[in-house]
């Protein structure tokens, strides 16, 4: 596999290769929740979440979010991230399939390297978008 | 339900966050990170890092332990019943790696009330172990009203 370290070339109108993660699992809550420090009973507990008027537990917002930081940072090599932006605009569910894509809006000069703005979105199995993001990457010079 | 904006501007004592190996590793997995750089010393060392990288959005972990004790403030008075993480922002200035020590600040940046909600910000400034800056944090919270 070849990730990139140094910056890549990227123009306005590129696309991020789209990535499909899930079904999702309450194990994989459960997992970040261990990993990300987030112990909220409401995506571990489905008798507390019910009991809260949800249908059942369901994902924190930072582990879809880090789920695409994780693919933009594959994308432009995590080295090149300068700032990533998230709007959470929606919930992820047990069984939910998630689409993970992005796109380059603009490529704008830099201090040095230019610097790319990306939209990106998390989007679940029905189309609900869960996750609206901007960021911004140094790409190399074209 | 109106919010006290008297914590606007109030910093809490700085956390020191000690970045370890294996818990690079279980927060990568957690986000499904498939980037060697991350989970794998040989390969993290071959491209010239002391130790493995941690995500840049790691900076959710060694943020946590500065921003939860404002969140469970009382002056800052967040109803946990209510509360939606409803943004989050990053900037980077560069990678982390494990092995390294980081110190984090919160400070309260906003508090306001729209339609019987609470939007609560906070700014967390993260800093090496030479003072020199690593990554901020904005992060955002809605505090729903009584439904």
């Amino acid at each position: 596999m070849t990730l990139p370290a140094a910056p890549v070339a990227l123009a306005a109108g590129d696309e991020m290769p789209t990535e499909v993660v899930g079904p999702l699992t309450r194990t994989d809550f459960v997992r970040y929740a261990g990993a990300g420090g987030d112990f909220n009973p409401l995506h571990h507990d489905d008798e507390l979440a019910r009991a809260a008027g949800r249908p059942s537990v369901f994902g924190m917002g930072m582990l879809h979010a880090g789920m695409l930081g994780t693919r933009l940072a594959r994308w432009v090599g995590p080295d090149n991230v300068r700032s990533y932006t998230v709007r959470f605009t929606g919930q992820v569910w047990p069984g939910d399939v998630l689409s993970l894509d992005g796109r380059v809006d603009a490529v704008e000069p830099g201090e040095g390297l230019p610097v790319a703005r990306l939209s990106l979105t998390v989007t679940r199995q029905t189309g609900e978008v869960v996750l609206r993001a901007t960021a911004s990457a140094v790409v190399a010079a074209t | 339900m109106p919010h006290n904006t008297d914590a606007v501007g109030k910093r809490y004592d700085p956390v020191v966050y000690a970045v370890g190996r294996e818990k690079v590793k279980e927060y990568a997995l957690a986000v499904g990170e498939t980037n060697p750089l991350h989970l794998d010393v040989a390969a993290a060392r071959a491209a010239g890092h002391a130790d493995v990288v941690a995500p840049p959005m790691f900076a959710v972990v060694y943020q946590s332990p500065s921003v939860m004790p404002a969140l469970f403030d009382p002056e800052v008075g967040i109803d946990f019943a209510m509360l939606v993480h409803s943004a989050q922002e990053f900037r980077w200035e560069r990678l982390v790696v494990a092995g390294e020590e980081l110190t984090t600040a919160t400070t309260v940046a906003a508090i306001s009330e729209k339609g019987g909600m609470g939007f609560f910000d906070f700014e967390v400034e993260t800093v090496d172990a030479a003072g020199k800056p690593v990554a901020t944090g904005i992060w955002k919270m809605i505090v729903r009203g009584e439904a």
